[in-house]
């Protein structure tokens, strides 16, 4: 079932809460996962991989360089679940 | 117009032992230690990334006239004398490698000879960094079936030669180094049921770069080994996560029965989240001689298991957990008792 926009930003900042240990409240729209929350290649394929089974999306190994911000992630979610 | 066969006299057959076992195990790294700072002076790092991502401290490098036979000799006679066993008792020798650099011959009859083990059957396996956990499954077939009653089974590689020390994804993860076991019977089962298997779909994600004959035709340069590190680290933890827990399934036993884990030491944060995955309990050693030794590709669960013996943290005659996989993509997982 589709989810909203902020439900899905809730629970990724969750994930990368649950991964790094980082405030959810700084897991923000346009804030980049490396350059602004400094997590690399291996904890992000960690979050994609936590996110596919929270959300019940699919995400590709090829499609994660695409998402670079926050914001990337979420559209990339909420466009899967529909 | 059929003929009928002329009566066929019946073919005798082999009958092996109950059951086989590790009789003991040795390890070769080679004598110098390349640092992290050595590594950043060809790619734009720094010793705390590698660090972080890997877990690599130092990395051991053969020397330049040092070859994978060289280093897979010394590491048999490491195993030979921690078993007391001779090396004419060796009846059949495997080497798994994908850095012995000559299409033909295979490295195992030249270390066959260099030991002492001729004429012992000797035949190399490629399996990249499974290679060791797959030599260990057909040495227990071959002694509980009868092929041989002692099979030595090296895991070896020199990385250093298939390397580029200006490849950032890779340059800083290679190691050189040799580790062997012996499998021998056994009065009681001490190599439990292998899971194992291919995914050759993803044979591009760990790959050397250009074939031989792209170097011959197209001037391709040196065909180092690259891999593609994040597809990498997902695979090994989320596909292989259910196959080492198979591996206990099949053996009839728990995680927390097992005294060790012994994952290929491919890069520490894949051995950790394997261990997260399968929920092993606190107690449980978890390999990490990735550190020192850095990824030896199928060199790196022998000298792991060679280390946790040595150290003490793993117990003689206890359970481990090995799990290696690699390029092809490949695998290979089986709980063992420890000799």
């Amino acid at each position: 079932m589709a989810q909203s926009e902020k439900e899905i930003l809730d629970g990724l900042a969750e994930i990368v809460n649950e991964e790094t240990g980082l405030d959810t409240a700084s897991v923000e729209l346009d804030k980049s996962f490396t350059d602004d929350l400094d997590i690399d290649s291996l904890s992000m394929m960690t979050i994609v991989v936590n996110a596919e089974e929270k959300f019940g999306v699919r995400i590709p190994d090829d499609e994660v360089k695409n998402l670079k911000t926050v914001r990337d992630a979420v559209t990339f979610i909420t466009g899967a679940q529909s | 117009m059929t003929t009928s066969p002329k009566q066929r006299p019946g073919l005798s057959t082999t009958t092996g032992a109950a059951h086989a076992r590790i009789w003991g195990v040795g390890g070769y790294r080679p004598e110098r230690v390349v640092t992290n700072d050595e590594i950043c002076e060809t790619i734009d790092s720094t010793d705390q990334w590698i660090r972080e991502r890997t877990g690599i401290i130092t990395r051991r490098q053969a020397a330049p006239a040092e070859t994978v036979v060289d280093m897979a000799s010394a590491a048999a006679i490491e195993a030979l004398t921690a078993t007391g066993l001779t090396a004419s008792q060796i009846d059949a020798v495997i080497v798994a490698t994908v850095t012995h650099p000559y299409q033909t011959p295979g490295a195992a009859p030249m270390v066959a000879d260099r030991i002492g083990a001729t004429p012992a059957a000797a035949f190399d396996i490629s399996a990249a960094c499974a290679g060791y956990c797959h030599g260990i499954q057909l040495a227990n077939d071959m002694v509980r079936c009868g092929s041989a009653h002692f099979v030595l089974v090296i895991g070896v590689e020199k990385l250093s030669d298939f390397s580029d020390r200006t490849d950032r994804g890779s340059a800083f993860i290679f190691g050189d180094g040799a580790g062997a076991a012996i499998v021998g019977p056994s009065g009681f089962p001490g190599i439990g049921p292998t899971v194992w298997g291919s995914d050759g779909s993803k044979s591009e994600m760990i790959s050397q770069r250009d074939s031989w004959i792209e170097v011959r035709d197209h001037n391709a340069p040196w065909p180092a080994i690259t891999m593609q590190g994040q597809s990498v680290f997902r695979w090994a933890v989320y596909s292989m996560a259910p196959i080492a827990q198979a591996a206990l399934d099949r053996a009839g036993i728990k995680a927390e029965d097992l005294d060790a884990f012994i994952p290929h030491q491919a890069n520490m944060r894949i051995i950790d989240a394997l261990a997260k995955k399968l929920k092993l309990p606190e107690h449980i050693a978890v390999a990490h001689d990735i550190a020192e030794t850095g990824n030896t590709s199928a060199a790196s669960v022998p000298l792991a298991t060679q280390r946790m013996l040595d150290s003490g943290e793993a117990p003689h005659g206890g359970l481990a957990l090995q799990i290696a996989f690699g390029a092809g993509l490949v695998y290979a997982a089986q709980v063992i008792v420890l000799p």
